[in-house]
C-alpha cells in the first residue's frame, strides 16, 4: 500500500492506493507506517499526530485545522479537519461528501 | 518543446484557428430548438446560445467573443423576434471580422419547420463561402492559446493531472505560446502563493485585488468551489483543493489578469477572472458548473482547452476541442471512451512529470493538427452562457456594452 508526502513539512500524505488497516509505504518521506483504519485512494493519512487546533499541512501549507486529536496513521477528513474559510462543509456526510442542510420534501 | 508545425486557418485579426466551423447562435431560449435542429446532422456546425430575454452586456460580449473565435469561420444568428439580444447586430459584428454571417427571426419565417428549412439553407451557403474563402497557413506553439480548467477533482488531481498540465504549460510559455488558467475561486486560501507568481509589481496588485474580490464573493454567497465528489475523492477543504488546482498553472510568472471575453495582450501565462463584479443585480454563481468555466476560457481565444478531472467527466465543448486528462488510473479505466489522457503513471512512479508532459504535448499537437479529441468524436458540445456582470471594457465593435 502506497502513499505520497508532497512537501517535507507535510503532516499528511495522500493515498495512492486503497488501504485496509495495515502497512503503508510513504513515498517522499521514505518511511513505512501502520494505517490505523481503512483509507481510500486520494484520501489523506496522518503521518504525525496532531492536537486540536494544529494546522494540517499538505503541499507545505495549512490546508485546514485539526478539530480533534489525530493520531499518526489515522484518516484525516471532514470529521477531524476543518477549513479556515468554509464553515459549511464539516456538516457534510463524511463518506459521500453530500450536504444534508437542504431539505427535500 | 518540439518545433511542431501544422496547418491552421488564418483569420483577419491575425489569429489562427485549428478548426473551421459554422457557429449557430440563438439569442433567446425560445429559439433554442430551431437553432439545434438547423445544426443537427450538419458537418462542422456547432451551437451556442443565451437563454435570457433581457439585455445583459456580459452575455452579449461573450456571444460576440465566441462568434469571432479563431476556430469559427462563419456565423448564423437565430432569434425569435421579441428578445432584447439582437441577432442582426451579432451578424454585423461578425461580418466586420471578415467572416461570412447571416441572421433571421423565426417570427418572420413562419413556424418551426419553415424556420429550420430556412436556417439549413442559410447554413449551407455560409459553409460553402467559408470553405471557399478559407486560407490555410502553417502554425505552431506560438500561435496557440490553451486554457486549463479542472472539474471533479480528487486527491490525484493535485498530484498528477494538474502538475502534468502545469509542466506542459511551462513548455508552452517557453515556446512563445499563451497559457490561460481559470478558477480564481480555487485559489482561495492561497493569496501569498498567488501573489508570489506575479511578473511585475503592477501584476501583483492586480492579482491581490482579484483574489480579494473572489474571497469576498465566496464568503458572501457562502459557497466555495468544492462539491460532494471532491470530498468523496479525498479533498477535505477548499484550501487543499486550491493547492491542487493551482498546480495546473505551472511555474512561470503570471503576466496579468483578464476577464471573460477579454483577449490577452501578449503571450505568456495569464489568469482568467470569471468572478462577478459588484452590481445592483448580484446575479449568478461565479462558476456554476465546469462547462461555464470552459466557455470562459474559449471566450478569451483558447483554441484548445485541457480539462483535468480526477473523478471523471463526460462533457465536451463547442468551438474549441476539449482534451480530458485524469491522474486517476481507476477513472481512466472506467471512462476510457471519454478520457483522452492518463497521467497516473506519474503516481505509479513509471513516468516522470517531464515524460508525461511530453506525451501530453504530442497528443495536443495531434488534436491541433485536426485529430478529434474524445469529446469531439463523441459529439459532446455542451455550452453554458448565463446572466452575469463584469466591469469589462467594451469590445471595440458591437452591441450595446
Amino acid at each position: 500500500m502506497r502513499a505520497f508526502q508532497i512537501n517535507s513539512a507535510d503532516t499528511v500524505a495522500t493515498m495512492l492506493t486503497d488501504v485496509a488497516a495495515g502497512e503503508v509505504q510513504i513515498f517522499g518521506a521514505c518511511l513505512v507506517m501502520q494505517a490505523a483504519e481503512a483509507i481510500a485512494l486520494g484520501h489523506k493519512i496522518a503521518i504525525t499526530s496532531m492536537q486540536v487546533g494544529d494546522p494540517v499541512i499538505k503541499y507545505g501549507v495549512a490546508i485546514g485545522i485539526a478539530t480533534q486529536r489525530i493520531e499518526a496513521g489515522c484518516w484525516v477528513h471532514l470529521h477531524n479537519c476543518r477549513s479556515q474559510l468554509d464553515e459549511r462543509s464539516n456538516t457534510f456526510d463524511l463518506h459521500t461528501g453530500q450536504s444534508n442542510d437542504i431539505v427535500y420534501e | 518543446m518540439s518545433s511542431e508545425l501544422w496547418q491552421g486557418y488564418q483569420r483577419a485579426d491575425g489569429r489562427k484557428g485549428i478548426r473551421n466551423i459554422v457557429l449557430v447562435i440563438y439569442t433567446v431560449e425560445c429559439a433554442k430548438h430551431v437553432a439545434h435542429s438547423i445544426a443537427a446532422e450538419e458537418t462542422n456546425a456547432h451551437v451556442i446560445g443565451f437563454p435570457g430575454c433581457y439585455d445583459n452586456a456580459y452575455a452579449v460580449r461573450l456571444l460576440l467573443a465566441l462568434a469571432q473565435h479563431p476556430n469559427v469561420g462563419a456565423v448564423l444568428a437565430v432569434g425569435l423576434g421579441c428578445e432584447y439580444t439582437k441577432p442582426a447586430s451579432i451578424a454585423e459584428v461578425v461580418a466586420h471580422s471578415h467572416r461570412p454571417s447571416d441572421w433571421f427571426y423565426i417570427q418572420e419565417h413562419g413556424g418551426t419547420r419553415t424556420s429550420i428549412a430556412h436556417g439549413k439553407a442559410l447554413l449551407t451557403s455560409l459553409r460553402q463561402r467559408m470553405e471557399a474563402e478559407a486560407e490555410r497557413v502553417p502554425m505552431g506553439w506560438s500561435d496557440l492559446v490553451i486554457g486549463a480548467e479542472c472539474g471533479g477533482s480528487d486527491g490525484t488531481s493535485g498530484l498528477a493531472g494538474n502538475p502534468v498540465v502545469g509542466r506542459f504549460f511551462d513548455g508552452l510559455v517557453d515556446s512563445g505560446g499563451t497559457a490561460i488558467f481559470e478558477e480564481i475561486v480555487e485559489m482561495i486560501g492561497l493569496r501569498e502563493v498567488l501573489l508570489a507568481r506575479a511578473a511585475t509589481q503592477l501584476v501583483e496588485r492586480e492579482l491581490g485585488r482579484t483574489y480579494d474580490k473572489a474571497e469576498a464573493y465566496c464568503k458572501s454567497v457562502q459557497q466555495y468551489s468544492i462539491s460532494p465528489g471532491n470530498f468523496a475523492g479525498g479533498l477535505t477543504t477548499i484550501e487543499e483543493k486550491s493547492m491542487g488546482a493551482v498546480a495546473k498553472s505551472g511555474n512561470r510568472p503570471i503576466q496579468g489578469v483578464i476577464r471573460v471575453s477579454e483577449r490577452p495582450s501578449r503571450a505568456g501565462l495569464w489568469l482568467l477572472d470569471s468572478v462577478p463584479d459588484g452590481h445592483f443585480m448580484e446575479f449568478g454563481y461565479t462558476n456554476p458548473n465546469d462547462t461555464e468555466g470552459i466557455m470562459d476560457l474559449i471566450s478569451v481565444g483558447a483554441q484548445i482547452v485541457l480539462f483535468v478531472t480526477g473523478r471523471g467527466s463526460v462533457i465536451g465543448s463547442p468551438i474549441a476541442p476539449l482534451i480530458k486528462v485524469t491522474g486517476n488510473e481507476r477513472t481512466f479505466a472506467a471512462m476510457r471512451e471519454d478520457m483522452d489522457f492518463d497521467a497516473s503513471a506519474v503516481l505509479r512512479g513509471t513516468r516522470t512529470l517531464d515524460e508525461s508532459a511530453a506525451e501530453l504535448e504530442q497528443l495536443i499537437a495531434r488534436v491541433a493538427a485536426g485529430e478529434p479529441s474524445k469529446p469531439e468524436e463523441l459529439g459532446h458540445r455542451e455550452y453554458f452562457i448565463m446572466y452575469k456582470h463584469q466591469n469589462t471594457p467594451s469590445l471595440a465593435q458591437g452591441c450595446r456594452a
